[in-house]
């Protein structure tokens, strides 16, 4: 043995061999939390897991990241409503991420660049969809990816449902929507045109087809009878829209008036303003706090010049005025006839009044439940009381959108997917919420949201060019680094270098951290200098 | 004139790390090589903002110097609880002195690296408050005085707390110490007693003059970094929170450091030849209540019933401290 020096008794030592994680009472551990914009998205996207790409510019990456939830970012950055959005942490700080603004960059990146996804091997399986509207083309894609083969029946000249054939063209160039679908077909997955379905099981049985998904959206106008004008000059919204994608333009008189407070009357009128009609007016029962369409629609429809009537109900008509009586709220807000009439200047009508689903054919196939509005009962798997038959979109109870109707595509794909294994499909477990109280807001900087380019009033009044322009690769970067990854570890080092214990251990760039359990004290600064929340304090069991 | 911050809209540009920054802009304690000065297995209580800002203010000092320092200790808990023989958690040359002659000690070192023509090695003496503002303070002074080429950092926890929370020059008035109970008329640390030496080695003229916080990791290590890079004697003064002694949770250090910041109580600037050069502004001012609620030194004051003109008394020191640095520019 070597001898010490004089008075000493023990070896020099280092500190490690004092093991402090014997003092804990609390544990830090790393965890993934669920960020509310992952939990408002209709369709399911991981917002949170492709901004962390897009923030460092890698764009493919984020593209295929969201396109395992949803195929039509370049679509859906442009036409849905964003709940995502009014969910955003940082809406508490200063404005939530242009979320919409960075998914449309990412869908007009891979439409430039050709990006594609990997399809599984095939499974020799075979389904059918009908409806080429978002349900059916999102149900098509995820099957086409788990390996199946599937067919599409599209009762309509071309694909796209209602992004094609209501969301007009100044919101959706068709370009976008064609350029989505093709990418779709171009997966394997086949799209018969012009073939309406009208007897479900005769189509199944002749395409031996192992599964069927029904998306036939909502396409039969409500209407109503105006005494005294003629039939002719009254047209229903779907119609009319739907007209605006032929080759000849729809009919109209000199003075348009639209039926409706909602989104669609909205489009209708600013579509129809676009034709060079004017004054175009809307008529509404209730008044604007009231209306179902969103306050900026409005606001952008008023810029272009739409009128609007607020509170008035269309009581009879003649060959160029409409008689309109005056209504009022009463405590409910339901609007009552005031008995004040008034004329106004209009030759044609538009009703936008909603529209309910075409689905009578189905009364004959058993086992499918078929409610009195014309909407499908389905379980929560999508499937319908037929086993095998599935059904989403328009056509079934619940909200409509065309995020609702693409993520209830990935759901019930899943579930088919599962029904022709035989099996179940189990969703996994959801992570706590990531909520903004768990976030430390101190380490992000002031940036405010960054704003799209708008097309100038003239050109807005006058072409179906898209008002809405997309962020530049700069600017949507930018936007991505808004992101505050609400409770997902974005490697930013904080906990490595708040430990007093030296205790967090970075596993290398992009890796994240562990926690050395021998000298952690458990003191908790690490989760509570964790800006996005990503470090639980537990409590120690010994 | 005000530090400049780095502006880049994204999420992180005041964390440690960020893997959207390049390299050179991150800090050191981001890094997978940093020193790890003070090693884990040290006795520091839970959250010690001591232990915290002595490996931030050495790691930027070891990577500024090309690893080539030697620090001399005064007693105090950085010295206790790293130290308790056979165990040391130091992987630095790291030398213990007295609790009062830690400066004199780094000057001795110094002149035998002069002697031994060694231009390469950075001497830097550390202590507490009480070791630097009280005890050792003629010590200090004269190496100040004589423009020893050594760097002192003092690490300011505003009480002896080695030795169980005795009050210092550097305790703030009102606070409740073991020898400033929170009884009588004018419970805590009397008003008007204390010292303030940053200011007091601004005062000697020496080459550099910084305060810095545990807070603020990006502030604390640019100035460790330029302090490395000046010779002469350089004075560094570091804020960190005891939670034992100041009664704070753990977990808070960093808040409660960072309130101190934001508030104004304690200022952070920069001072070359006795001239303050620049300060870093405050980001988010809050009253000075948020800093002090977080403190069971504080308790006294929040009554009932409050002692509003205590309160007021602090918050005009923190606001005097806001005009006479600047910090709201
Ligand atoms: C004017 C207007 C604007 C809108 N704007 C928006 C918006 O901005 N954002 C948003 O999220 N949502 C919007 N919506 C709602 C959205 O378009 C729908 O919720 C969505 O398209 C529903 O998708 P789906 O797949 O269920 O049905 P659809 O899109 O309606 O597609 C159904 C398809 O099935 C076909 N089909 C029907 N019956 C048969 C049959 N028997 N055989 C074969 N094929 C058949 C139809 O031709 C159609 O192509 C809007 C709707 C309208 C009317
Ligand atoms: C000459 C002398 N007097 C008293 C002591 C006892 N003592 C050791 S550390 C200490 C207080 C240290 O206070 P400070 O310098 O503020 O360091 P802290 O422990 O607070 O970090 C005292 C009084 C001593 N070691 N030497
Ligand atoms: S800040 Fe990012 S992760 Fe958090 S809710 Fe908004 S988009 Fe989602
Ligand atoms: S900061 Fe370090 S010691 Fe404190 S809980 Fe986190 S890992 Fe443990
Ligand atoms: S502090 Fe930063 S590095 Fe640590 S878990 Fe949180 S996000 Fe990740
Ligand atoms: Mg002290």
């Amino acid at each position: 043995m070597e001898r010490t020096p004089f008075a000493i008794t023990l070896d020099p030592n280092t500190s490690l061999a004092n093991h402090t994680g014997n003092w804990r009472t609390m544990k830090p551990i790393y965890v993934d939390r669920l960020p509310p914009c992952n939990h408002a998205c209709p369709a399911g996207e991981n917002i949170q897991a492709w901004l962390y790409h897009a923030e460092e510019g890698a764009y493919e990456e984020a593209w295929q990241q969201l396109m395992q939830d949803n195929p039509m970012p370049a679509i859906h950055g442009r036409v849905c409503y964003h709940p995502c959005e009014s969910a955003c942490n940082r809406g508490h700080i200063d404005e939530a991420v242009s979320i919409h603004a960075v998914e449309r960059f990412l869908g007009d990146q891979a439409i430039a660049q050709g990006w594609r996804v990997a399809c599984a091997p095939r499974t020799g399986k075979n389904v059918l969809v009908i409806g080429a509207g978002p349900g059916g083309l999102s149900t098509a894609y995820h099957l086409a990816r788990m390996g199946h083969q599937v067919t599409i029946h599209e009762a309509g000249p071309q694909a796209g449902g209602m992004m094609r054939y209501g969301i007009p063209k100044y919101r959706l160039p068709r370009e976008i929507v064609d350029a989505e679908v093709a990418r779709i077909q171009s997966m394997g997955v086949t799209i018969r045109l012009n073939s309406r379905v009208d007897d479900l099981e005769a189509t199944m049985a002749e395409g031996r087809f192992d599964a069927a998904f029904l998306a036939l959206g909502a396409h039969l106008a409500r209407r109503v009878e105006i005494p005294g004008v003629d039939a002719k000059r009254v047209l229903d919204a779907v119609t009319f829209l739907r007209d605006m994608e032929g080759a000849a333009r729809p009919k109209l008189g000199r003075r348009v008036a639209i039926y409706g407070g909602g989104n669609t009357a909205i489009d209708v009128a600013r579509s129809v303003e676009r034709l060079g009609m004017e004054p175009v007016i809307i008529i509404y029962r209730r008044d604007l706090g009231h209306a179902p369409a969103f306050a900026s629609e409005i606001t952008e429809a008023q810029d272009e010049g739409v009128q609007f009537q607020w509170l008035r109900r269309i009581a009879q008509g003649d060959e160029s005025t409409l008689t309109v009586e005056e209504m009022a709220l009463d405590e409910q807000g339901k609007p009552q006839p005031t008995g004040r009439f008034e004329r106004i200047e209009a030759d044609s009508v538009i009703l936008a009044l909603g529209q309910r689903a075409d689905t009578g054919f189905l009364r004959r196939v058993s086992g499918l439940r078929v409610r009195e509005d014309g909407t499908i009962e389905v379980d929560g798997t999508m499937m319908t009381g037929r086993p095998g038959i599935f059904a989403g979109g328009d056509m079934v109870p619940g909200e409509q959108s065309v995020t609702v109707a693409t993520g209830q595509g990935k759901k019930a794909a899943r579930h088919i997917d599962a029904y022709l294994r035989g099996s179940a499909y189990v969703k996994p477990e959801a992570h706590e919420p990531a909520t903004f109280s768990r976030l430390n807001t101190w380490y992000y900087t002031d940036a405010d949201a960054s704003k799209q380019p708008l097309l100038n009033l003239v050109r807005r009044r006058s072409s179906f060019d898209e008002i809405v322009g997309g962020l530049d690769a700069d600017t949507a970067l930018l936007e991505a680094r808004r992101c505050l990854s609400c409770g997902n570890c974005f490697n930013c080092d904080n906990c490595y270098a708040v430990c007093p214990d030296s205790a967090v251990i970075k596993l290398g760039p992009g890796k994240r951290y562990a926690i050395n359990y021998d000298y952690c004290k458990g003191c908790g600064l690490c989760a509570e200098e964790c800006p996005c929340g990503a470090i639980d304090m537990v409590r120690e069991v010994k | 004139m005000t530090t400049e911050r780095i502006k880049f809209y994204q999420t992180g540009t005041f964390t440690a790390g960020n893997r959207l920054l390049d390299e050179a802009t991150r800090t050191v304690q981001s890094r997978l090589d940093r020193t790890n000065s003070l090693n884990s297995g040290h006795r520091a209580c839970q959250g010690c903002g001591e232990a915290l800002g002595a490996r931030y203010a050495l790691d930027a000092a070891m990577r500024a110097s090309h690893n080539q320092l030697i620090a001399v200790n005064a007693t105090g808990c950085l010295e206790v609880f790293s130290s308790p023989y056979p165990e040391s958690a130091w992987q630095i040359p790291w030398m213990h002195s007295l609790f009062g002659n830690a400066p004199a000690v780094a000057s001795g070192i110094a002149a035998a690296l002069r002697a031994k023509r060694r231009d390469d090695v950075t001497v830097i003496a550390q202590g507490g408050d009480g070791a630097t503002v009280d005890i050792g303070f003629g010590c200090l002074s004269g190496m100040f005085e004589r423009n020893d080429d050594v760097l002192y950092l003092c690490y300011d926890n505003e009480a002896y707390m080695n030795t169980g929370i005795q009050r210092s020059g550097a305790t703030p008035p009102f606070a409740r110490t073991n020898t400033t109970q929170a009884v009588g008329e004018h419970p805590g640390n009397p008003i008007g007693n204390g010292k303030n030496v940053p200011r007091i080695a601004l005062a000697h003229g020496i080459p550099y003059v910084a305060t810095a916080s545990v807070a603020d990791l990006h502030d604390l290590e640019r100035k460790v970094t330029k302090a490395i890079g000046v010779r002469g004697a350089r004075y560094i003064h570091v804020h960190v929170p005891c939670p034992l002694g100041w009664g704070s949770d753990p977990a808070h250090t960093m808040k409660v450091a960072r309130l101190a910041v934001e508030s104004g109580l304690f200022p952070l600037f920069e001072a070359e030849f006795g001239k303050v050069i620049c300060s870093t502004p405050i980001r988010r001012k809050v009253p000075v209540e948020r800093y002090l609620e977080l403190q069971t030194r504080f308790k006294h004051l929040f009554g009932p019933p409050q002692d509003t003109e205590a309160l007021a008394a602090i918050q005009a020191m923190a606001d005097d401290n806001i005009a006479v640095y600047g910090l709201m520019e």
